[in-house]
């Protein structure tokens, strides 16, 4: 199959599935995103001979927009618009993990400096202060003061970008310096791992240290659960544990799993191929799939 | 072995060069992006932006 990878940068993780793909002789057709044009009612000649693509697009809104493109363009894609569109923002996250029932942190959005102090106030310190775009744990901050939250509120007002006046406020979770993310396609694990750090902030992209993690019955239904609320793909699913048991604080759909890769056993890149295969095989079941 | 266009210093590169990949430069620490892979061209990559991430 002839296999379209959609980025802006060729992260390691490409690289896995890159060297994946072609090892198992499929045709790999890269698309650097920077480098094309959407038309609206044609798809460029470059995207004739596609079977699916992949989007791994680093910024957010060229994978919602390139989505959207390919899905009009009838070219299968994962993961889907809806997915990304979802995931992409932690405001669409939360209320889609919220609709369907799955344990996610408490959280309240305010669109001015005053009712965002009011719902920090509401939730006591410390609370977590987030963009709704972005990752890495970066511009996250954990307020433990009045004065902290003016401060920072007072700074994302004047300087941020108009998606900075959009606060979004969680209460804090008690987490046992660590939390979990697995690895999953449509709702399936393919890994998992803890991700441990003395900073309340444990991702992988901030040096948390990684360890494997088997999921058990409880974490094995919510990331299903929660892969469905989102619309299914190739996710990331981010749980942290509390007294109550799991909560899912967020679904990653551009997800990065060269950490993942380092700290288990499991062949990823080839599962994950595996699934685009089978994902490919199902948009035209006449396609030869395997060489 | 290529040079870095930002301090021209010598960076060596591995043998599974993708156009696209991010090379960091070790002696002044610039990020640079693999913009050809025969020859190897690097030229210095764009900056971060907000909406970058997974």
């Amino acid at each position: 199959m002839n296999v379209g990878i959609l980025y802006s940068r060729i992260r390691k993780d490409e690289k896995l599935l890159l060297s994946e793909l072609r090892d198992r002789d499929h045709e790999v057709t890269k698309i650097d995103v920077r480098k094309q044009t959407f038309d609206i009612s044609e798809a460029p000649a470059a995207f004739a001979d596609l079977d699916i693509v992949v989007d791994r697009c680093l910024a957010t809104s060229r994978s919602l927009y390139a989505t959207q493109f390919f899905e009009a363009y009838g070219i299968p894609v994962v993961n889907s618009h809806e997915t990304a569109d979802i995931c992409a923002d932690k405001v669409k996250n939360s209320l889609a993990l919220e609709k369907a029932g799955v344990p996610t942190p408490a959280t309240k959005v305010a669109f001015t400096k005053e009712t965002a102090m009011e719902a920090i106030e509401d939730f006591g310190y410390p609370c977590v202060l987030k963009p709704v775009v972005g990752s890495w744990g970066r511009l996250m901050a954990k307020i433990d003061s009045e004065s902290a939250a003016e401060a920072i509120l007072e700074h994302k007002a004047t300087l941020g970008h108009y998606e900075h006046k959009v606060f979004y406020i969680q209460e804090f979770v008690e987490k046992p310096g660590r939390d979990i993310r697995v690895l999953a396609v449509d709702g399936e694990p393919i890994a998992g791992m803890v991700r441990s750090s003395d900073h309340w902030i444990t991702n992988a992209a901030k040096g948390a240290e990684t360890d494997v993690f088997e999921p058990d019955e409880e974490a094995l239904e919510l990331v299903e659960r929660a892969s469905d609320a989102v619309g299914g793909g190739l996710l990331g699913i981010d749980l942290m544990e509390t007294d109550d048991g799991y909560t899912v604080h967020e679904v990653n759909h551009t997800v990065e799993f060269k950490a993942l890769d380092e700290a288990v056993e499991t062949d990823i890149a080839g599962t994950v191929v595996d699934w685009l295969e089978e994902k490919a095989k199902a948009a035209d079941p006449d396609l030869e799939v395997t060489a | 072995m290529t040079e870095c266009v930002e301090c021209g210093a010598e960076v060596s590169l591995h043998d599974d060069l993708e156009v696209g990949e991010i090379i960091d430069c070790t002696t002044c620490g610039a990020e640079l992006e693999v913009v050809d892979t025969e020859p190897p061209v690097l030229e210095q990559a764009p900056e971060l932006e907000e909406d970058w991430g997974e």
